[in-house]
């Protein structure tokens, strides 16, 4: 006779205020399989923890994205944000879907080249490029969006005794009503040194401005923001073509744009309170269509949204270390990842699913990661099933930054793989070696030995 | 007698919590039971299992508990739809702010399922909110007193500038405090940003009597019903305690100037305050209705009523007169019940 | 280990302290293990039924057994 499946034993206090299982019962499904394929049979395979991405689920946000502008407006062009996801495998699933670059540093420019991306469809963002970074970029005829005036100023002299203009752009930073203002980048809008930054690359007659480019802010919730800052940026076009005879050809809008993730704090979930990425292309492309471009003259609209293009489709697979009952009585349940690698989880309520089925008896329990580090806390409270030593969760949406911004610290990063189109996978990062933590380190003679 | 058979219908209700700051489900749920027309039967949804509602047999025939709005509106839908099962439900009124856009989220899917609601739609919701509050009024011409959003503490020296002293620091969600000093606006600002988070919204002071209307709009831009209330007594929570209908045609217009500049659909509640030059200052507005609004089916225009009407699809003629000078005076009560009751609530989500 | 007299637990996992007036609801295996402790069996009885009975391991019951003794002890509901 085969034995009855094993839960361990449950009490719970009937509170007036507490949450009934029943009603968090809808809230946990278990998911047991990603795009077809079992989460046992992947982490049996690639080990745990494990980041798995579902190269279906970007090919499909990023088509509905396109799709919501271009309907919209004539002319779009995306550029992938580098800095949410450098993998090559990501980055090339973009690229293949027509995607341009967007850069924030000469090795992730120079990443962009390796991948194949033509140097004029790499946008080179950010406040630190090297001067050699920038001969580079000019040689390649990159799309230079200036920072600050150090860089419109040794901009200038490096084209000095060029014969084909680099192509710029500045960075605006402005007040759209949105808190807070990032007026950190660029150069500002409303006291007009916007403005003057492009009197002055116009006036040196060395630099090509073609585009103007702004990036609001992070994980915005206000499509509305979007239109303001669209119509200034209209603004500053119209003024360089009707003043300056300098007409731009691009206007950048940046990204921001949020995925569907829970911010801590927040009371509803993200899902239902994250606007759709279709109110935010009506929101910038009503505005520019609207401001008074003859239609042969509108700009070309480029938007760099990372996070809301691959959030969905990166998953973490990992399993329970231990479980113990803290000094104030609350479970807490350790896990086989922290936030050395899902350092999202300083900012986001991840949504976390167990990947076995399990009765609906639940606790309110802490997830702790594997760092021997106080702060190593996955989520604060959670209401989920008991969950035993070995039981495998699969934690969403944790596909934007997280391999990007993940520590080497304490543990080697995991495996990280690709489900392709035909639910196949594809190991797209292999899991860190003690050889290849240490090829880059190198002990002095004297340090070689010692005895114990 | 002969009597025609009635339509039976099913109607669950929320804010079940007839306590000392109640929510409005209870009297919504006499309001309904007090219309001949129908044979209803009163489903509950309850948050939490000692919700008095919950207990009170005789005019709430079953409850079910129902996820936390902070679980979202696919848990929410998926509990609906396993009631609906159950219960065969024909319209739902939601009375809870915190649950309003869960519900409106979903209502569309539940109309496919054949449960009808009748609430206002997303941006209503939004537009009348109290950060936006101040921008609404200035677009319908309406009486709103002027505030500034601020998100740092040192923004309260310019607000001084432009309001005289007292002004009202008040919390994103909840709470608001007078300062008559820029030092005490400053502690409230901390404090309010301490506990409900930025931004923080400062607001001229309005001195005079509070008045408050709920009203009903079809959503066409036509009122159904408008009753104005002036609070008699309040609890130290500032809540009612008593209150008598007035006669003001000029509370009326203001109700349905709302209504017909926002086309509003469902019931709402004005929080007004008339200053004594008599002027209308609307306070905020309620997405919902009051816990006082048993009142309007007492005076003549039964509004929850009238909103299951529309939720059914039925045609509602606007209701044209009330009787003035109808008093309500709440009470508590103790109703006696028995542990099963409770443990039953709490373990199985039903009772 | 000895449940207090007074308790009263109900098959389908309810349990109620009339000295405290706290109620608490079990899952399948506590209410198990409950109403055998109300039976007076002794606890390496109960687990030998468990282990019978259930697909689990000794060293794993062994760990869940004290972590609900010492919860059923926070909650007053055991004799000292």
């Amino acid at each position: 006779m085969s034995k009855l499946k094993y839960e361990g034993p449950v009490i719970k206090k009937m509170n007036a205020g507490l949450m009934n299982k029943f009603g968090t019962r809808t809230e946990y499904q278990p998911v047991k399989h990603i795009e077809g394929v079992a989460v046992k049979d992947m982490i049996a395979k690639y080990g745990s923890p494990l980041f798995v991405l579902s190269e279906r689920q970007m090919r499909n946000n990023y088509q509905a994205a396109l799709r919501a502008f271009k309907t919209r407006y004539p002319k779009v062009q995306f550029a992938w944000s580098y800095k949410t996801h450098y993998n090559n495998a990501v980055c090339n699933v973009y690229h293949q879907e027509g995607s341009w670059a967007e850069v924030v540093s000469g090795f992730e420019y120079h990443k962009a080249l390796k991948n194949g991306v033509p140097g004029n469809k790499i946008i080179f963002n950010g406040p630190d490029k090297s001067i050699d970074e920038l001969n580079e970029a000019i040689k390649n005829d990159s799309l230079i969006h200036i920072d600050h005036f150090d860089e419109l100023y040794a901009l200038i002299e490096l084209s000095d005794n060029l014969s084909k203009k680099p192509r710029v752009a500045i960075r605006v930073n402005m007040d759209t009503g949105i808190y807070p203002m990032w007026d950190r980048f660029g150069f500002n809008y409303e006291n007009g040194t916007a403005w003057n930054a492009i009197t002055k690359i116009v006036a040196s007659g060395k630099l090509n401005l073609v585009g103007l480019h702004c990036h609001i802010g992070t994980y915005m919730l206000a499509p509305w923001a979007y239109a303001i800052a669209a119509s200034k940026l209209c603004d500053l076009a119209w003024h360089s073509k009707n003043q300056l005879n300098n007409p731009i050809q691009y206007l950048d809008l940046g990204g921001g744009f949020p995925s569907a993730n829970t911010l801590k704090g927040a009371y509803l979930p993200g899902s239902d309170t994250v606007p759709h990425i279709e109110e935010f292309a009506e929101a910038i492309s009503s505005t520019i269509i609207s401001y008074g471009f003859k239609p042969d003259e509108l700009p070309l609209l480029i938007l760099e949204s990372g996070r809301a293009l691959i959030d969905d489709a990166g998953y973490l697979l990992g399993s329970v270390l231990a479980n113990k009952r803290l000094s104030d009585g609350r479970r807490a349940t350790i896990m086989d990842f922290g936030v050395n690698i899902l350092f999202t989880s300083f900012w986001y309520d991840h949504k976390i699913s167990p990947a076995q089925d399990f009765t609906h008896h639940s606790e309110d329990q802490v997830l702790y990661g594997p760092l021997c580090m106080n702060i190593d806390v996955v989520r604060e409270s959670v209401n989920l099933p008991v969950l035993n030593k070995g039981d495998q969760v699969v934690v969403h949406k944790v596909g934007a930054y997280n391999m990007t911004q993940w520590m080497q610290f304490i543990a080697m990063r995991p495996n990280v793989i690709m489900i392709d189109m035909k639910g196949e996978n594809h190991v797209i990062r292999q899991k860190e070696t003690l050889q290849y933590m240490e090829m880059l380190e190198e002990t002095p003679q004297h340090l070689k030995d010692f005895k114990l | 007698m002969n009597e025609v058979a009635k339509r039976k219908i099913c109607v669950a209700v929320t804010g079940l919590n007839a306590i000392d700051s109640p929510g409005p489900g209870i009297a919504v749920i006499r309001g309904i039971l007090d219309c001949t027309a129908w044979d209803v039967k009163i489903i509950g949804l309850s948050y939490e299992s000692l919700e008095p509602g919950i207990y009170m047999h005789d005019i709430v025939t079953k409850t079910y508990q129902i996820p936390y709005p902070s679980a979202g509106s696919e848990a929410l839908y998926n509990r609906l739809i396993q009631i609906h099962e159950q219960e065969q439900i024909d319209v739902i009124i939601p009375n809870f702010d915190a649950e309003l856009q869960n519900f409106i989220k979903i209502s569309k899917d539940l109309k496919k399922e054949g449960i009808g609601t009748f609430l206002p739609s997303l941006a209503q919701l939004e537009a009348r909110d109290k950060v936006n509050l101040y921008n609404f009024g200035k677009q319908h011409n309406l009486l709103v007193p002027a505030d500034r959003i601020i998100y740092k503490a040192e923004d309260l020296k310019s607000v001084i500038e432009q309001f005289d002293f007292p002004i009202v620091v008040k919390g994103k969600y909840y709470e608001a405090v007078v300062a008559y000093t820029l030092e005490q606006a400053q502690k409230a600002f901390h404090k309010l940003q301490a506990k409900w988070g930025l931004p923080i919204i400062v607001q001229q002071f309005i001195n005079g009597t509070e008045i408050n209307i709920a009203a009903l709009g079809d959503g066409k831009g036509n009122t159904i019903s408008a009753v104005p209330m002036r609070k008699l007594y309040i609890t130290d929570k500032g809540k009612a305690w008593a209150g008598i209908t007035l006669e003001d045609q000029s509370l009326i217009d203001l109700a349905q100037h709302f209504i017909s500049a926002t086309k509003w659909s469902g019931g709402f509640e004005l929080e007004i305050m008339r200053t004594t030059d008599n002027k209308p200052y609307i306070m905020e507005i309620n997405p919902r209705f009051p816990a006082w609004i048993y009142l309007t089916t007492g005076a003549g225009q039964n509004q929850p009523a009238a909103l299951v009407k529309m939720a059914l699809g039925e045609e509602v003629k606007p209701y044209t007169t009330y009787e003035v000078g109808k008093i309500f005076i709440r009470y508590s009560w103790d109703l006696i019940t028995n542990i099963e009751e409770f443990q039953k609530i709490s373990a199985f989500g039903e009772l | 280990m000895k449940l207090k007299k007074n308790i009263a637990t109900s098959e389908s996992g309810f349990v109620f302290n009339p000295s405290s007036g706290d109620s608490f609801s079990l899952n399948t295996i506590g209410a198990e293990i409950l109403l055998q402790m109300k039976e007076s069996k002794s606890s390496e009885e109960i687990k030998k039924d468990i282990l019978n009975r259930y697909d689990v391991d000794k060293s794993l019951l062994e760990k869940d057994w004290d972590d609900f003794m010492s919860q059923l002890r926070d909650n007053n509901l055991l004799e000292f």
